[in-house]
């Protein structure tokens, strides 16, 4: 290894009880690609498109008559970080699934601003990802996403799309924003899977 | 712009802290000694990373703020409250310490003394640091080419290089320095303490129609503020250089 | 220096960005680009492929808090370039610029023989 800095440690904990290579943050640094976009709630919507076109869209008030989860759940940035024990509130992408005739395998999540990300479809569902808009008892803020972002805790952060508009299903898989530019298309950190071919 | 000089392709380079160097109660410069230092054009900077025993790292961007001629790297480092890397650099490093940098860096925010038009120099806070650089790199070379410099700091205590500015203004020909305020003057100041505003840089400043080059470096807010008054002001917006140190450094 | 402007080509129901927040200069991309390029880059001239906007790097929207660095337009904020610096690697994603322009020492056009 190369040149140590006597007396330096950084902001983390580095911590033995996490994926390869993280450390431990208190507290939630703010990464973003683009600026903060400002939503009027009144315009807000959710659309899930299916491989056969089929839409099926939430206002913002429909969205929070659905019911909703409390979670607890571990965080862990492609960037190194990791926070324990964060605290949300949304609903189960198995809620509004629930209703959703598919065949497909994959999803393409698309967010205000332009950001996109990919996953396959089964990361989806059984309790692995939500639509959350609360954030450690308060309405989610707009730096980390707010009003509603996707919560998906099991892959690296940046597939936990802030700003989410949408969801397509599609039976092929089509990289996102990060995917695209090097980081790995799947993500799992507890395999390390950072960048393209790890 | 800066000579199309090819450089090599930079690389991480290990830095050794010779000296350390208070300026105010919240910034200090470090003279770093970089075995195989290239030398630097006034205004550039350097990338400076940080390696903690286990491994994990940081990096954040210093100006260059010691002049060309002189075979120093000296960065001025502003503490940051809360930062990860700032507090470090002024409150423990110490001489015999090891960094890493990798520069110098940047062609666009750089003057040489080839250049002949006047110079206007708008630095907010810290970001005195590269404007510094121009400054000794013209005495360094003798340079006769005209240079006004507008610094806008909190208070008197926060002024970086104080002393060596009111030397240079009595030695250095041609150079003019005006001091602005935005917390509390001192005693007997003819202008409040308040933002920098178009009456004052149309007093210490040069007017529009003698095409200096401007050069504005701070926090974004300010550049931005900055930049919008002289373009006011009719200054040519592709002469103006703008360098703006982010909102969270750290 | 572009005058500053806050349109972009995001959803029509997004308003205008947060002025001045997040994002810091173009001279912020030259340190890691110059592990790559053998010149200096800030200089170097872009073209925007979604606007058609001409301009130095110094004066992009360097967004460097994020898991790669992302260059977007002063204009119309579309992503010119990312970078991402792995332990031994690094990726450079070039699609939002239909070309970068560098000034390189001068040389005789190819095939001129000055006869």
């Amino acid at each position: 290894m190369g040149v140590i800095t006597r007396g330096f440690t950084g902001r983390g904990r580095r911590d033995l009880n996490l994926p390869p290579g993280q450390y431990l943050t208190e507290d939630f640094p703010v990464l973003s690609a683009g600026p903060t976009p400002r939503l009027d709630l009144e315009r807000w919507e959710f659309v899930l498109a299916s491989e056969t076109g089929q839409r099926y869209a939430w206002t913002w008030s429909e969205l929070r008559a659905l019911p909703s989860e409390r979670v607890t759940v571990d965080i862990h940035c492609v960037t190194r970080w990791s926070k324990l024990g964060t605290r949300w509130e949304g609903v189960s992408l198995d809620t509004l699934l629930a209703d959703v005739d598919t065949q497909a395998r994959f999803a393409l999540i698309r967010s205000y601003g332009g950001y996109t990300t990919n996953l396959p479809l089964a990361d989806l569902r059984d309790g692995k990802a939500w639509v959350a808009h609360r954030y450690d008892g308060r309405d989610l803020a707009p730096e980390h996403g707010g009003p509603a972002r996707l919560l998906v805790p099991h892959l690296y952060f940046w597939k936990s799309a802030k700003w989410v508009r949408g969801i397509e299903l599609r039976h092929e898989d089509s990289p996102g924003f990060w995917e695209n530019a090097g980081y790995h298309n799947y993500g799992d950190p507890w395999r390390e899977q950072r960048y393209t071919d790890d | 712009m800066a000579r199309a000089a090819v450089h090599r392709r930079l690389t991480w380079q290990p830095a050794t802290v010779a000296q350390v160097n208070d300026e105010t109660a919240t910034a200090r410069t470090l003279l770093l000694e970089v075995p195989g230092w290239p030398g630097h054009v006034a205004g550039q900077h350097v990338d400076v990373r940080l390696t903690a025993e286990d491994g994990y790292s940081t990096q954040r961007s210093y100006s260059i703020a010691s002049a060309p001629e002189v075979d120093r790297l000296e960065l001025t480092v502003q503490r940051v409250p809360d930062g990860e890397v700032s507090p470090y650099l002024c409150d423990i490093a110490r001489p015999g310490d090891q960094v890493e940098v990798r520069g110098p860096v940047g062609g666009y925010f750089t003057w040489q003394p080839e250049s002949v038009e006047p110079v206007l120099l708008v630095a907010g806070g810290s970001g005195i640091a590269p404007l510094m650089s121009m400054v000794r790199g013209r005495a360094g070379a003798n340079s006769r080419v005209p240079f006004r410099l507008v610094y806008s700091s909190r208070t008197p205590e926060d002024v970086i290089y104080a002393r060596e500015l009111s030397r240079r203004v009595r030695d250095d020909r041609g150079l003019d320095v005006a001091f602005a305020y935005t917390r509390s003057a001192p005693p007997g100041w003819p202008r409040p303490p308040g933002r920098l505003d178009a009456p004052l840089l149309t007093e210490v400043g040069w007017p529009a129609d003698f095409a200096p080059a401007v050069f504005v470096c701070g926090p974004t807010g300010f550049v931005e503020s900055t930049a919008n008054l002289l373009v006011s002001q009719g200054h040519e917006a592709q002469r103006i250089k703008t360098e703006r140190f982010g909102p969270t450094g750290g | 220096m572009t005058e500053r402007q806050t349109g972009s080509a995001m959803s029509d129901i997004s308003e205008d960005p947060i002025d001045g927040e997040g994002w810091v200069d173009g001279n912020e991309a030259a340190g890691i680009l110059q592990e790559i390029f053998t010149m200096d880059i800030t200089s170097a001239r872009g073209r925007c492929a979604g606007c058609g906007l001409v301009g130095p790097m110094a004066e992009l929207r360097v967004y460097d808090r994020a898991p790669g660095l992302v260059a977007r337009c002063p204009g119309c904020e579309n992503v010119l370039f990312t970078v991402i610096r792995a332990p031994d690697r690094v990726f450079l994603s070039v699609g939002g610029m239909t070309y970068l322009e560098m000034a390189l020492p001068e040389v005789a056009a190819p095939g001129f023989t000055g006869a």
